[in-house]
């Protein structure tokens, strides 16, 4: 430690100046420094790793089992052998329940519960990073995990379905056929659909991230909620509780494989997750405003 | 009177049942190099959160350069550099890339100048070599030392270094003493804790002692240990010279380190010894003028400035008193 001119470093001198930057500004820094942290970091390449893994498994098991007897596996499964578009869809209803849901898991879970088990939480509040500002920005980070993860599996899925099988017109669910272009900005629209879907999931990972120092017991509370919703989604006794659980909607995609497109699903799917937002948003905050951090 | 740079009045924190810091009221002067010191478990780190804003206070209030704290966080924590309960990063992340990290956290810290920043940071704590190495691989020697450069990004009024020397080398630890006297050199008020005092007795100019959560003594590190001088008479005449010592009016019967004691010398002389009060009556050339007027045969004469640990020893109740 070189005890030369100490504190008058020469570009230490005006920072406090950088004020004028605007808080705005310092917040977008502060995500895309966040954002570099989440992508440098070998787990989340790991999780978007194991995501792409579905849709290659899904084209290389039809491709070398000469496809499936029709009307057995996931939806669209039969589809793939005639038109290699429907991996990508195959793939993201394979992963909806469980696969997605857990890497979101892992990455909102992580968010504050990661910090403090490292101890950097103490350092990012010191900063000062502002506590809600601290929240917004990771919550903001894990819903942009939320579009990579989901663009994995459809973009992987397309490009596989691509190279293995013939590619041509879609058919819709409603009989009508739509050309490659049209069919690849639909599979735009479902990616755009599941990533919402999983924004409510997001919040819920970000609050129970602030309940613990330990990361692990909020990925897994948090993965399992998902699970839990979907059982209680099919359990017919629960009906009454079904429209506001938010894993209802999760499967509801279908709607843009219709010609025209039924816009409607989407929506009312929008409004349950900002609905979820708000609340398990309002409680992240109000439980990390009070919180002592003694990790 | 000084501005305080750091000033609590009945500041308490209870977790549940247990009563971390009691009523603590520390007053650290702006500019001052000031040691925190306490036994492990004292409240020291504690303390240190509460006037960071991490943890809330259950009763008291503190101010941080100025300003109420928790409530000015936003615009008191840019001005105040720290290193708490040692150094905390991403183990997957380069030094380098930590501390940028913590850097775009403040949004005081202007964008342009944030590499020659981080650089000259990672350069004063030499560190400039393994800025590229990811955390995970560091020594705790090094992590302390990147925890000292995060706490030096920014131009700060305040630095709150808690056992800033933890994990160092004697070489590192010469090091961060001499970064401590510039950044002081520089007006920089630093607020160290430690519970290595020889240390802290090096570089500081105030201290504080806690012990089970409470304030024992505080004030210039003179103050700290005047009041804990000795005065050692070698004396064949001990019956004679404590009679003196004690018209003159230093404390007697003091169990802990002081009153008047003797302790039989090989040569058949005794020891002396009493406490200085600190009181400016009793000047060592008065004390050995009033022995020798009484006709005691002062064979040796010392005044024993205690050592700032054996002041630590004596408040926080930790050791015991040994007699020369």
């Amino acid at each position: 430690m070189s005890s030369r001119e100490a504190n008058d470093g020469p570009v230490g001198v005006d920072a406090r100046v950088g004020r004028s930057g605007g808080a705005g500004g310092g917040t977008l820094s502060l995500l895309g420094s966040e954002l570099l942290t989440l992508f440098r970091r070998r787990r989340t390449w790991a999780l978007l790793g194991a995501l792409a893994l579905i849709p290659i498994l899904i084209a290389l098991a039809v491709r070398l089992s000469g496809g499936p007897p029709t009307g057995r596996g996931p939806a669209f499964l039969d589809q793939i052998t005639n038109n290699g578009f429907f991996v990508g869809v195959t793939a993201i209803l394979v992963a909806i329940p469980l696969f997605l849901p857990l890497t979101i898991g892992v990455v909102a879970g992580d968010a504050i519960a990661g910090e403090a088990s490292h101890g950097t939480l103490r350092y990012l509040l010191i900063a000062p990073a502002g506590r809600i500002r601290l929240l917004l920005v990771k919550y903001a980070a894990a819903a942009v995990f939320c579009v990579a993860a989901t663009l994995t599996v459809v973009v992987v899925g397309t490009l596989i379905g691509w190279a293995l099988f013939p590619i041509g017109p879609v058919t819709l669910l409603s009989g009508a056929t739509v050309g490659v272009g049209d069919a690849l900005l639909r599979f735009l629209a479902i990616a755009a659909y599941v990533t919402v879907s999983l924004l409510g999931l997001s919040a819920i990972g970000l609050f129970l991230s602030t309940l613990t120092t330990v990361p692990v017991g909020a990925m897994a509370a948090t993965a399992i909620l998902a699970v839990v919703s979907q059982i209680v989604g099919a359990l017919p006794q629960l009906e009454w509780l079904h429209p506001w659980l938010f894993t209802h909607y999760w499967l509801g995609f279908g709607d843009l494989m219709r010609d025209p497109i039924v816009w409607d699903t989407f929506g009312d799917n929008a409004l349950l997750q900002a609905g979820y937002l708000v609340v398990f948003g309002a409680l992240a905050v109000g439980r990390f405003l009070t919180k002592d951090v003694l990790s | 009177m000084p501005d305080l740079a750091i000033e609590t009045h009945g500041l308490t924190k209870r977790f549940r049942s247990q009563v971390a810091v009691d009523g603590l009221d520390l007053a650290v002067p702006e500019g001052s190099v000031f040691g925190f010191l306490g036994p492990n478990g004292s409240g020291k780190t504690t303390t240190i959160r509460m006037l960071l804003g991490l943890v809330a206070a259950t009763a008291g209030d503190a101010r941080v350069l100025g300003a109420d704290m928790p409530h000015h966080v936003d615009s008191v924590l840019p001005r105040v550099g720290a290193l708490v309960e040692g150094p905390a990063f991403s183990p997957y992340l380069s030094g380098e890339a930590n501390l940028r990290r913590f850097d775009a956290a403040d949004r005081h810290a202007p964008r342009g100048t944030r590499s020659d920043r981080v650089a000259l940071a990672l350069e004063r704590v030499g560190l400039s070599h393994a800025a590229k190495k990811k955390v995970g691989a560091y020594s705790l020697g090094m992590k302390q030392r990147l925890g000292l450069a995060n706490a030096l990004l920014m131009r700060r009024e305040l630095l709150v270094l808690d056992e800033p020397t933890n994990g160092l080398d004697p070489q590192g630890t010469r090091e961060v003493r001499s970064l401590i006297r510039s950044l002081a050199d520089g007006g920089t008020t630093v607020f160290v804790s430690s519970h290595l005092l020889a240390e802290v007795e090096q570089v500081c100019t105030h201290a504080a002692v806690m012990s089970v959560g409470r304030l024992v003594a505080q004030g210039t590190l003179d103050e700290l240990r005047g009041s804990g001088s000795r005065v050692l008479v070698r004396t064949p005449d001990p019956g004679r010279a404590r009679a003196v010592l004690a018209e003159l009016g230093l404390p007697i019967g003091e169990t802990a380190a002081g009153g008047i004691r003797s302790v039989m010398d090989a040569s058949g002389d005794e020891l002396v010894t009493a406490r200085l009060g600190g009181s400016a009556d009793a000047a060592p050339e008065a004390i050995v003028a009033a022995l020798v007027n009484a006709g005691v045969r002062v064979r040796g004469f010392e005044i024993e400035r205690a050592s700032l640990e054996q002041r630590f020893v004596d408040l926080t109740g930790e050791g015991f008193d040994v007699v020369a």
